[in-house]
C-alpha cells in the first residue's frame, strides 16, 4: 500500500506529526506497536513547565494539537515564575494520564487523511523515490517520506538494580529489530538513559505530613482555542528526603547498574536519579520531592524527583524513610531506561536527514528529552515532510523566531551530548520569546499553512488591532500631578511627578501597572486582562525589546548567508583544520548556522564570508 | 554581490604601522564615518563641515575631546564608493606617537565607531568589490594570522595576568547568570535562597573590578610601549657597552674615541617581565662639533621625557665639569646612579653628591655577571610602576574596548535593579556581557550556563 508520508510511531512527537501532515491534505499512515499507548505519558502526568510551556504555546499558534489536548483533561494548572518577569512566566498543568491518552487517539482515529495501524516496523529501504516500510507480520507498504519517532522503544532497555530486560516504557513492547535496519541503512546511531521514579497507592501516603501545592486561581489556558478555562481538581504535595534516605542509598549504591557499570547510555542532567543527586551533592541535607496523582480515576501517585534504579528492595526501604511515607506501598518500581536514538548533527532545520531525502527523525529518537520537546519536533517533521511531498518551500523556525526554533537549531548545530531538555536560559532572545505572544510571533505561519481556523485568525487580528491602538492612545493621555495621582505612585515606592506626563511613560515605570492608573484614565476602553498584560510588558520591557530586535536583525544578516549543499571546506586556505573538520560534519545551511557550531571561531566565520562573496 | 553590505557599522582603528613614525593615521569607515569625524575634527577654517566635504579632499584643523584639544591634524574625507573600503572613509593623520595616536583612536570609539578587527577594512574593501580575486586568498590570509595573533596575545597565553583576570571576570559572570538560570528554570525546586540584594552585590563586585581593570589603561600603555628609560653620561664613559650589555648586542658602535655615538640609539629591551625602551645618548658635552652638538641638545629633551635614566660616571676619574651638568639635569628624575669601570683602581668620591636612598650600582658594564646586579636595582626603581604583582594592567586596545562595553552594561544592570525592574531583563544584560568577553573565543554563553547550572546546582525531578 502506498502512503505519502508513513510516521513510526505515536508519542507525543508522532502524534502532531501524522496530525499535521494529514491536515495538510497528505494520505498519511502513524504506525504504533499497541494502540493503548498513542499517547502516553510514561513518566510525569504533566504537561507544560519553564520554557517547555512556552513551547507548548507556540506549537499552539502553528496549529499543533498538544495544548488543547492538555487544556481539555487538566486536573491543576500553575503559571510558574510569576512575579519573575514576563520573559520566563511558563505555564504548567497536572493532567489525568489516561484522559489525555483517550482523547489523543479519538482525535487521531477521527482525522481525515490517516490511518492508525498497530505494528512493529522492522524495516526501512529507500529505493530512490520510495521508502519502503516492512512490519513484522510481513506486511510491506511505501511512501515518499518517513518520520521516524521511537521515543525510548528503540532498543529499550530497563533496568531495575541487577535486573535487566528488554522492554519500552512503561513496560510497553520494545522495538528491537529497527535499530540494525537503521544502521544497514547508514545512520550514526547512540545510546541514552532516562529514568521515571516509582508510583504509590495514594492510600498509603500520610498528606498531613507533607506541603500542600495549590494550583493557580486565575486560570490560563495553553490553546488559543480553549475557551472553557475549567478549574482545579486536586492539588499536589511536597515532601523531603531526609540523613536516612541519604544513609540507604549510599550503602546500597553499588547496587545501581549505573554506578556498577551495567548501563553506559549517556543520562540526562537535568534529570538526576536520587542516587545521583546524592552522591554529586553530597553536602545538600535533604531533597525535594513533588506528589503528584495520575488522574481522576486513579489512585496512583506520581513521585517526582526521586527516579532510581536501585533494585526494588532498597527503593521501598529508602522511600519509607520519608516522613509520610512510613507505611508506603509501591505498585510500579523506579526505574531506568536505556535506548537507542540518532546523533541529531545529521539533520537539517526540517528535521530531515541530510543524506536520506524524505527521511526525517523526531522527538527522543533525535535526542531530545521530554513530551513537549519530542512534540514541537514531531510538527516541524510533519509539516516539513508534507511541504516535500507537494514540492513547497519548507518551513524553517529561526533562533529569533522561537523556542522551537532555538531547540530545533541546537540539536542540529551544537549535537547533544545527553538527552536535551529546553530551558529559558537556552534562548538569547528571552525578552521576545514569551510565552504571552506566541500568537503574535507564530499564528501568521500556522494560518498561511492553513492550520489555523478562521475565526481564530480573525480573533487573533482583533487582538493584536486593539493592542496596537491601546498602546497608540496612551502615548497622548497626559496624566496630570493631581495629589491622587501622587499618592498612588508614592504607595508604589516610585518618586512623585511635578508636571503632566504621558501615561505611557507613567507606565514605564517597574512598578506601575497599568489597572493602577485605570481611574485616572477616562477614556480607558475595555480591553481583555491578556491584552493588557500584554502592552504593559511591551511598554515596560520596550528598551530591552529594542535591544534584542537590534540582535536579532545582526544575527538575521548570517542567517541570510546561505552555503551551498556540497561546499568543499577543505579547499579554503586560512579555515583551522579543527573548523574544517566541524564545518564538514554539520554542512551548516547559512554562515549563522556555521557561526554557531563549536569550535567554529569568529575568525573561521569571516574567512567563509569572504570566500562566499568570491564570485 | 559585491555590494552587499553585510556589516555596514562603522568600524575604526590605527592605519599606520604601531611604532614611532612621524606622522600617525586613524581611520574611520562606514556609514556614520564622516559623522563622527566631524564631531572630533574642528577645521580651522571654521566654516566647513566634514560631512559635507567632497571625496578626496583634506582639511587641517584640531582634534577635540569633549572640547579639548588634542592635537593638531589634516583630515583626509573619501566618498563611497571612492575609497579604499568602498565605503565613507574619513583619515585623520596626527603626530605620530602610540599614545597619541590611541588617543585620538579612542575619541572615534567614544563618539559610537566600534573598533574594527584585524584585517577589517580589508574584508570590508573585498565585499564591496573594491579588490579583485587574486587577492582574496591573501586577504583571508591576512585575517587568519592577524586575529589568531590575537587571540593567542588575547587568550591562549595562560601566563599572563590579564588572562586570569579576564576568566575570573568571565566566571563571576557565568556564576550570575547561572543562578539567575536555576532560579527561573526551576522554580518549584529549594536551590539557595535568592537574594536580590546578594545578586545586585555580585554585580557590582563585578562592575568594580572592571572599573578597576579600565583605570590601568593609560598606565598599561606605558609599559606595554616600554619604560622610556635614557642612559646618559659623558663621553666615553661607557654608555653605549652599558646598552649593549642590557641589549646583548653590539648595535652602538664603540670605540674609545670620545663622542664617537652621535645619535640616539634606541632599543627596546625585556628586563624582568618588564620591557625598557632604552635610548643611548650623545655624550653630554659641550662642543664645537655641528653634527655632535646637535646629537647633545636631543640629549636634553631626552632626559627631561625619560620616565627612567641612567647616569653613568667613571670610577676611575674624579667628577668632572660634564658629570656635575648630568647630575644637575637629572637630580628630579627617577634615576639610577651607575659608577662604571670599577675594574680601574677607583678615585671617585660619590660622598660629594649622592643623596639619601639614591639608587647607585658599581659594575663594570664590559663584565656580564654586572648584568644581575644591574637587572635588580632597575626592577626596584620602577617597582613603582607595578605597584602589586597580582594587579592587572591592560594594555591591548581590544581588551579596553570590551572591558568599557562590559561596564556600561553592568551599570545598567546595577542601575535597573534599583529601578526594580524583573530579573528576566538583568538576565539578558549580563549574558550580554558574557558574550563579549566569548567574541574573542567563539563560545557559547548559554552553553556555559547551562553547564554551570548542572554541575553546581541539584536540580531535576
Amino acid at each position: 500500500m502506498n502512503y505519502d508520508i508513513i510516521v513510526i510511531g505515536a508519542g507525543h512527537a508522532g502524534i502532531e506529526a501524522c496530525l499535521a501532515a494529514a491536515r495538510l491534505g497528505c494520505r498519511v499512515a502513524v504506525f504504533t506497536m499497541n494502540l493503548d499507548y498513542i499517547g502516553n505519558c510514561p513518566c510525569n502526568p504533566s504537561i507544560g513547565g519553564t520554557a517547555k510551556g512556552h513551547l507548548v504555546r507556540e506549537l499552539d499558534a502553528l496549529g499543533g494539537e498538544m495544548g488543547k489536548t492538555a487544556d481539555e483533561c487538566f486536573l491543576q494548572s500553575r503559571m510558574l515564575n510569576l512575579g519573575k518577569g514576563p520573559a520566563v512566566h511558563s505555564l504548567r498543568v497536572q493532567i489525568d494520564r489516561n484522559k489525555y491518552k483517550e482523547i489523543m487517539k479519538h482525535k487521531l482515529e477521527l482525522q481525515e487523511n490517516l490511518e492508525i495501524k498497530q505494528a512493529e516496523i522492522i524495516d526501512l529501504k529507500s529505493d530512490g523515490n520510495l521508502w519502503r516500510v516492512k512490519t513484522l507480520t510481513n506486511m510491506e507498504y511505501t511512501s515518499k517520506c518517513v518520520i521516524i519517532a521511537t521515543g525510548t522503544y528503540l532498543g529499550g532497555t530497563i533496568y531495575i538494580g541487577e535486573t535487566s530486560f528488554k522492554s519500552g516504557p512503561d513496560y510497553g513492547l520494545p522495538a528491537l529489530r529497527l535499530g540494525e535496519a537503521l544502521k544497514r541503512l547508514g545512520l550514526s546511531m547512540r545510546k541514552f538513559k532516562t529514568g521515571t521514579p516509582a508510583r504509590a497507592l495514594k492510600s498509603s501516603i500520610n498528606f498531613s505530613a507533607l506541603e500542600v501545592q495549590n494550583g493557580d486561581k486565575n486560570i490560563v489556558p495553553f490553546s488559543y482555542r480553549t475557551k472553557d478555562k475549567g478549574e482545579n481538581k486536586i492539588c499536589c504535595h511536597i515532601g523531603w528526603t531526609n540523613e536516612k534516605t541519604k544513609e540507604i542509598i549510599l550503602k546500597n549504591i553499588n547496587k545501581s547498574p549505573i554506578y556498577s557499570g551495567k548501563i553506559e547510555g549517556i543520562g540526562p542532567r537535568y534529570c538526576p536519579s536520587i542516587e545521583d543527586k546524592i552522591v554529586r551533592f553530597s553536602d545538600k541535607e535533604r531533597h525535594q520531592l513533588f506528589i503528584e496523582p495520575c488522574g481522576l480515576n486513579t489512585e496512583e501517585m506520581y513521585l517526582q524527583g526521586l527516579s532510581s534504579s536501585l533494585p526494588e528492595d532498597v527503593q521501598l526501604e529508602f522511600y519509607r524513610t520519608i516522613k509520610g511515607f512510613e507505611n508506603v506501598v509501591i505498585m510500579r518500581p523506579a526505574y531506568a531506561i536505556e535506548y537507542d536514538c540518532a546523533d541529531p548533527t545529521q539533520m537539517n532545520s526540517t528535521l530531515e536527514f541530510k543524506e536520506y531525502s524524505g527521511l526525517y527523525g523526531a522527538g527522543q529518537f533525535n535526542g531530545s528529552s521530554g513530551y513537549e520537546e519530542a512534540a514541537v519536533q514531531g510538527f516541524i517533521a510533519g509539516v516539513n515532510a508534507a511541504l516535500k511531498t507537494k514540492n513547497k518551500k519548507p518551513l524553517v523556525l529561526d533562533r529569533a523566531s522561537s523556542y522551537i526554533g532555538t531547540l530545533i537549531d541546537d540539536l542540529i548545530t551544537k549535537g547533544v551530548s545527553d538527552p536535551y531538555r529546553m530551558m529559558t536560559s537556552r534562548s538569547e532572545y528571552r525578552l521576545i520569546l514569551r510565552q504571552d505572544n506566541a500568537d503574535q510571533r507564530l499564528m501568521p505561519i500556522g494560518r498561511k499553512l492553513g492550520l489555523i481556523p478562521g475565526s481564530i485568525w480573525e480573533e487573533f487580528n482583533l487582538k493584536e488591532k486593539q493592542k496596537q491602538e491601546e498602546i497608540k492612545r496612551v502615548k497622548k493621555v497626559n496624566i496630570y500631578p493631581t495629589s491622587a495621582v501622587n499618592e498612588l505612585i508614592k504607595s508604589k515606592e516610585s518618586f512623585p511627578i511635578v508636571q503632566s506626563v504621558k501615561l505611557f511613560d507613567l507606565l514605564k515605570r517597574p512598578n506601575i501597572s497599568y489597572k493602577d492608573l485605570k481611574i485616572f484614565d477616562s477614556e480607558s476602553p475595555n480591553l481583555s486582562d491578556e491584552i493588557l498584560k500584554q502592552i504593559e510588558i511591551e511598554i515596560k520591557y520596550e528598551g530591552y525589546i529594542n535591544r534584542q530586535l537590534r540582535q536579532v536583525e545582526e544575527m538575521r544578516r548570517l542567517e541570510k548567508k546561505q552555503i551551498p549543499e556540497n561546499f568543499n571546506y577543505g579547499e579554503i586556505k586560512g579555515l583551522r583544520l579543527e573548523a574544517v573538520e566541524k564545518l564538514k560534519k554539520i554542512k551548516p545551511e547559512s554562515l549563522g548556522q556555521a557561526s554557531r557550531i563549536s569550535g567554529v571561531s569568529p575568525s573561521d566565520v569571516s574567512v567563509l564570508m569572504v570566500w562566499l562573496s568570491r564570485k | 554581490m559585491g555590494k552587499d553590505k553585510i556589516l555596514n557599522d562603522t568600524i575604526a582603528a590605527i592605519s599606520t604601522a604601531q611604532g614611532n613614525g612621524g606622522i600617525g593615521i586613524v581611520r574611520i569607515s562606514g556609514s556614520d564615518s564622516l559623522k563622527i569625524a566631524e564631531k572630533m575634527f574642528k577645521p580651522f577654517d571654521k566654516i566647513t563641515k566634514i560631512s559635507s566635504l567632497k571625496g578626496y579632499t583634506a582639511k587641517y584643523g584640531k582634534i577635540i575631546d569633549k572640547g579639548n584639544f588634542i592635537d593638531e591634524a589634516v583630515i583626509l574625507v573619501f566618498k563611497a564608493p571612492n575609497s579604499y573600503t568602498g565605503e565613507n572613509v574619513a583619515e585623520i593623520s596626527c603626530h605620530g606617537g602610540l599614545f597619541l595616536t590611541r588617543r585620538v583612536l579612542r575619541v572615534a570609539l567614544e563618539l559610537g565607531a566600534r573598533l574594527a578587527k584585524p584585517g577589517e577594512f580589508t574584508k570590508r574593501a573585498f565585499l564591496n568589490g573594491k579588490m579583485g580575486l587574486v587577492q582574496a586568498e591573501s586577504v583571508m590570509d591576512l585575517i587568519y594570522a592577524k586575529s589568531e595573533k590575537a587571540n593567542k596575545i588575547a587568550f591562549e597565553n595562560k601566563e599572563g595576568n590579564i588572562n586570569r583576570k579576564i576568566s575570573i571576570l568571565k566566571d563571576k559572570l557565568i556564576d550570575v547568570a547561572s543562578k539567575l538560570a536555576v532560579w527561573s528554570d526551576y522554580p518549584d525546586e529549594e536551590v539557595f535562597e535568592f537574594k536580590i540584594s546578594d545578586l545586585s552585590g555580585e554585580i557590582e563586585n563585578t562592575l568594580k573590578s572592571v572599573t578597576n581593570m579600565i583605570k590601568t589603561y593609560d598606565f598599561g600603555q606605558i609599559i606595554k610601549e616600554g619604560i622610556k628609560t635614557v642612559i646618559v653620561g659623558k663621553p666615553n664613559v661607557g654608555k653605549s657597552t652599558l646598552m649593549n650589555l642590557l641589549s646583548g648586542s653590539q648595535k652602538a658602535i664603540v670605540t674609545d674615541v670620545p663622542g664617537t655615538t652621535r645619535d640616539a640609539i634606541e632599543e627596546t629591551i625585556m628586563l624582568g617581565g618588564i620591557s625598557l625602551r632604552l635610548i643611548d645618548t650623545a655624550g653630554i658635552r659641550d662642543t664645537q662639533d655641528i653634527i655632535e652638538k646637535i646629537g647633545v641638545d636631543k640629549s636634553k629633551n631626552l632626559i627631561n621625557s625619560a620616565e627612567l635614566i641612567f647616569a653613568v660616571l667613571d670610577g676611575s676619574k674624579v667628577l668632572e665639569e660634564e658629570d656635575k651638568k648630568i647630575l644637575n639635569l637629572t637630580q628630579y628624575k627617577n634615576r639610577i646612579i651607575i659608577i662604571n669601570k670599577i675594574d680601574l683602581p677607583q678615585v671617585l668620591n660619590t660622598n660629594s653628591f649622592l643623596k639619601k636612598e639614591e639608587k647607585i650600582l658599581c659594575l663594570s658594564a664590559k663584565n656580564e655577571s654586572s648584568l644581575d646586579n644591574l637587572k635588580e636595582i632597575v626592577y626596584k626603581s620602577i617597582n613603582k610602576f607595578v605597584s602589586d604583582e597580582n594587579d592587572v594592567i591592560i594594555s591591548n586596545e581590544r581588551h579596553l574596548d570590551c572591558l568599557k562595553r562590559i561596564r556600561n552594561i553592568l551599570k545598567e544592570a546595577t542601575d535597573e535593579l534599583k529601578n526594580g525592574i524583573t530579573l528576566d531583563a538583568i538576565t539578558v544584560l549580563i549574558e550580554e556581557s558574557i558574550n563579549i568577553l566569548n567574541e574573542f573565543t567563539g563560545e557559547s554563553a548559554s552553553k556555559e550556563i547551562v553547564d554551570r547550572i548542572f554541575s553546581k546546582f541539584c536540580v531535576g525531578k
